[in-house]
C-alpha cells in the first residue's frame, strides 16, 4: 500500500510536468491545427535558462530564497516567451496559408535547429542545475517526499488554474476560441488573429519555460536534447487527453507519469516506456479522439 | 519507360562521380605505414556527452604517454602522433570515427574506447581491418572476444562483479546478505557487471532481493528505487556511469534508502561527487587504481600528470597512459608499424611495468592478474578499503576461483 501510494505521488510529480509541456501543444494545435514539434525543445531552453540564471544568482549569493527562485523562472518564462513569439513569427505564420505539412515539417526543422543549436552553443556535455532552494525531505504516513515535490505540483497546479481562466474567463480567452472554432469568421468579427495567435504561442512557451525550470529542480541534470523525449510524451499526452483540449491535456500528463511510474516500479522496468505507449494505443483503440476530445471525422 | 531513363542514368552518373578510385587510397596506405616520419595513432573516446570525462581524461593519460615517449627519441626515430575523434559517448558515432580513422588518416593502431558498449561497436571494424586495437578500460569481457587484434588493459567484468560480492559477503562484518541491483540495460558494461555480481553474490549464499533496469539517458530512477526500498536491501549495486549515479543517489536518499550503493570502475569520474554530493557518502566502488598508491610508478605518474593538467589523475587517465606505452613498447619490439607484426608484439607483452600494475597479455589478450581496489566515498574523498591483487595468491587462487583473496587495506 505504501509502495502504491509512493509510486502515485511520483508519477503525479512527474506527470504534471507532462502536462505543463502538453498544454502548449494542445493550445497551438486547437488554434492552429499545427503540431508544433519545436515545443519540447522551448522546454529545454527553459532549462538552461534557468541554468545560466541560477549559476549568475548563484556567485552573487542570491540563491536559497523562494524570492530568487520566483526571480529565475520568471526570467524563463519571458525569455521562452520571447522565443515562442519569434518561432511563430519567423518560421508558421508566412506558411499560414500553404499545405498544411509544409508547417509541420518547418516545425520539425525548428526542433532540430534548437537541439543542434543547443549542442553549439551550450556544449553537449550535460550540466548540472544549481540548487535554488534547500531540499528538505518531508515523511508522512511511510511515504517519502521532498518540498520539491511539492513546489512542483503547487507550480504546476497553480499555472494550469491559471491558464484555465485565461481561456474560459478573460476577453483574450474568448478571442483565442473563437479563433480556434473557426479562423476566418473570427478575423470577420473584428478579432486581431495575429495577435492572438502570437499570444498563444507565447502562453505555451511560458508554460514550457515553467516546466523546464521544474525538471531542473527536481533532475538537475540538463542538456540540449533533454527536451525530445519528455516534448514527445507530452505529445501524446495531448493526444490522449484529446488534442486540443485544455483540461484534457492536463488529464493526460497526469496518465502518463502514473502509467509510467507504476511500470517502472513493477519488474517490468526494462519496458518502461514500452508499455507505457501500448497502453495508450490501447486507449485510443476505444476513444480514437482522446479521453475527452469530441470525435471528429477528418481527412488527412 | 522512357521517363524513368533520365533519373536512371543522373543516379547512375552519381554513383559513379563519387566513388574515390579505390587502388589510390589503398597505396597511401602503406606508404605512410611503412615510411619515415611520425607514426599516426588513432584514439576514439568520449570527449563530450554524458560520459565526457571518460574520454577526456583517457585522452590526458595518453598525451602524457606520448609526450614521454617522443621526448625520449620516439620509436626507432620516428615520432609519435594522435589523431584524437571525438564519439559523444555514442556507439554508432563511435563506429564512424574509427572506420574514418582507418580508412582516411590510415592510422597504424587504434586507442579506446571506455565504455564498453562504444568498443564493441568500433572492434569489428578494426577486426576486419586488422587494425590493432587497444582499449584501455573497457570491462566487458566480449570486447576482446571480437577477434585477435583487439586488446585491453583493464580486468574483466566477471573479476569486477565477484570481487565487489565478495567484499561484502566476506570482507564486512556483519556480511552483507540482501542485496538489489539496478542495472542500465542500454550499456553492455551494466548489464554483464551485474551479472558476474549476482552470480557470485548468490554462491557466497546472499539474496538478491530486488532487480530493477533504467535507460542511459533516464532522469527519473524514483520508482525504481521505490521498489528497490520496499525490498530491503543492505545495499543496491548500481553498476551504472557516473552522471546516471550521481542522480540515482540523489533520488534513493530523497526516498529514504538509507543503506550503500556500491558499483564498479564506471564510477570513476571528478563529476561523480560534484554531482552527486553528499548522497553518496559511505558508497563502494571498484576501481583500477588508487590515486594515494605509493609506488614510485604511480606517484611519478600522478606527479607528471598534475604537472600538465592541474588535476589529480583518475584511473582512467592511468589506464589511458598504459595503454599508450604498451603500445609504443610493442612498436619498439616489433621495429615496424606493420600491423600484423604489431598485433603479434602487443599479443607477446610480458611483464610490463605499468601504472596500473605489472601488464601481462594472456592468450584471450587479456592482462592476466591486475590489481583491483575496493573505494569508499568519505567526506568528499576516495578512501581505500580493500585491494584484491591475484598474482600475489596464486596458491590460494584454487579455494577462491580466479579472484584470489581479498586483503583488507591497511590505510
Amino acid at each position: 500500500m505504501q509502495t502504491l501510494l509512493q509510486n502515485l505521488l511520483n508519477g503525479i510529480a512527474a506527470g504534471s510536468i507532462y502536462a505543463l509541456i502538453a498544454l502548449g501543444y494542445t493550445m497551438v494545435y486547437g488554434i492552429l491545427k499545427l503540431i508544433n514539434f519545436a515545443h519540447g525543445d522551448v522546454f529545454m531552453i527553459g532549462a538552461f535558462v534557468g541554468y545560466y540564471a541560477g549559476g549568475y544568482a548563484t556567485r552573487h549569493g542570491a540563491t536559497g530564497s523562494p524570492l530568487g527562485a520566483a526571480v529565475i523562472m520568471l526570467s524563463a518564462m519571458l525569455i521562452c516567451a520571447l522565443l515562442g513569439y519569434l518561432n511563430e513569427r519567423i518560421a508558421y505564420r508566412p506558411l499560414r496559408n500553404a499545405p498544411r505539412i509544409a508547417s509541420l515539417i518547418t516545425a520539425i526543422g525548428v526542433s532540430f535547429l534548437l537541439e543542434y543549436g543547443g549542442q553549439f552553443v551550450f556544449g553537449p556535455d550535460p550540466k548540472f542545475f544549481p540548487t535554488l532552494i534547500e531540499k528538505h525531505i518531508i515523511t508522512f504516513g511511510g511515504i517519502v517526499t521532498t518540498n520539491y515535490q511539492l513546489i512542483v505540483l503547487g507550480v504546476a497546479i497553480a499555472f494550469m488554474g491559471l491558464l484555465q481562466y485565461i481561456v474560459y474567463g478573460t476577453k483574450f480567452g474568448r478571442a483565442m476560441r473563437a479563433v480556434s472554432f473557426n479562423f476566418e469568421t473570427a478575423s470577420l468579427m473584428g478579432i486581431p488573429t495575429d495577435r492572438v495567435i502570437s499570444t498563444t504561442f507565447m502562453l505555451g512557451a511560458c508554460l514550457a519555460g515553467v516546466a523546464g525550470i521544474l525538471v531542473g529542480l527536481s533532475y538537475p541534470k540538463i542538456d540540449p536534447l533533454m527536451g525530445v523525449m519528455p516534448g514527445l510524451k507530452a505529445f501524446v499526452a495531448a493526444v490522449l487527453g484529446g488534442i486540443g483540449n485544455v483540461p484534457g491535456a492536463v488529464v493526460g500528463g497526469l496518465v502518463i507519469g502514473v502509467i509510467e511510474s507504476f511500470v517502472g516500479g513493477s519488474q517490468f522496468s526494462n519496458y518502461r516506456d514500452a508499455i507505457a505507449f501500448v497502453i495508450l494505443i490501447v486507449i485510443l483503440l476505444f476513444r480514437p479522439s482522446g479521453l475527452f476530445g469530441k470525435y471528429e471525422p477528418e481527412k488527412v | 519507360m522512357r521517363k524513368l531513363l533520365f533519373p536512371i542514368l543522373a543516379i547512375l552518373s552519381l554513383v559513379l562521380i563519387g566513388c574515390p578510385p579505390k587502388t589510390e587510397s589503398n597505396g597511401t596506405s602503406t606508404a605512410t605505414s611503412n615510411g619515415g616520419g611520425e607514426i599516426l595513432i588513432g584514439e576514439y573516446g568520449s570527449m563530450t556527452g554524458a560520459e565526457g570525462t571518460f574520454g577526456q581524461s583517457t585522452h590526458n593519460g595518453i598525451m602524457v604517454a606520448i609526450d614521454e615517449i617522443n621526448a625520449a627519441g620516439g620509436i626507432n626515430g620516428r615520432k609519435l602522433k594522435v589523431q584524437s575523434e571525438d564519439d559523444q559517448s555514442k556507439a554508432d558515432e563511435a563506429a564512424n570515427v574509427v572506420t574514418k580513422l582507418i580508412s582516411q588518416n590510415n592510422v597504424v593502431a587504434v586507442l579506446g574506447e571506455v565504455a564498453s558498449s562504444n568498443s564493441l561497436a568500433a572492434a569489428p571494424i578494426c577486426q576486419s581491418n586488422k587494425i590493432p586495437m587497444i582499449t584501455p578500460s573497457s570491462t566487458n569481457p566480449k570486447v576482446t572476444e571480437v577477434g585477435d587484434y583487439i586488446f585491453r588493459m583493464c580486468f574483466i567484468d566477471p573479476y569486477q562483479g565477484e570481487a565487489m560480492a565478495n567484499y561484502f559477503t566476506r570482507q564486512v562484518t556483519p556480511p552483507v546478505k540482501k542485496a538489489a541491483i539496478l542495472i542500465d540495460v542500454k550499456s553492455d558494461y551494466s548489464t554483464g557487471l551485474a551479472q558476474y555480481f549476482e552470480r557470485t553474490f548468490v554462491a557466497n549464499g546472499g539474496t538478491i532481493v530486488a532487480k530493477q533496469s533504467y535507460a542511459k539517458g533516464d532522469s527519473d530512477f524514483r520508482s525504481q528505487l521505490t521498489a528497490i526500498k520496499s525490498a530491503g536491501p543492505e545495499v543496491v549495486f548500481v553498476p551504472g556511469y557516473y552522471t546516471d549515479i550521481g542522480q540515482i543517489a540523489i533520488q534513493a536518499r530523497d526516498l529514504g534508502i538509507k543503506v550503500p550503493l556500491a558499483g564498479g570502475d564506471g564510477w570513476e569520474s571528478p563529476k561523480l561527487i560534484e554531482i552527486g554530493g553528499k548522497s553518496l557518502e559511505g558508497c563502494f566502488y571498484s576501481n583500477h587504481y588508487h590515486v594515494d598508491d605509493p609506488s614510485p610508478a604511480v606517484r611519478e605518474f600522478v606527479q607528471k600528470y598534475k604537472e600538465r593538467y592541474g588535476a589529480t589523475p583518475d584511473s582512467l587517465a592511468a589506464l589511458g597512459y598504459d595503454a599508450a606505452r604498451v603500445l609504443a613498447d610493442a612498436m619498439k619490439r616489433a621495429g615496424t608499424t606493420d600491423e600484423p607484426k604489431l598485433r603479434d608484439a602487443i599479443a607477446a607483452t610480458k611483464n610490463f611495468s605499468g601504472v596500473t600494475g605489472n601488464i601481462n597479455l594472456g592468450p584471450d589478450r587479456n592482462p592476466i592478474g591486475k590489481k583491483l581496489v575496493v573505494l569508499e566515498i568519505k567526506n568528499g574523498q576516495l578512501a581505500l578499503k580493500a585491494v584484491v591483487d591475484p598474482t600475489k595468491d596464486a596458491a590460494a587462487a584454487g579455494a577462491t576461483g580466479a579472484t584470489g583473496t581479498t586483503t583488507a587495506a591497511n590505510q
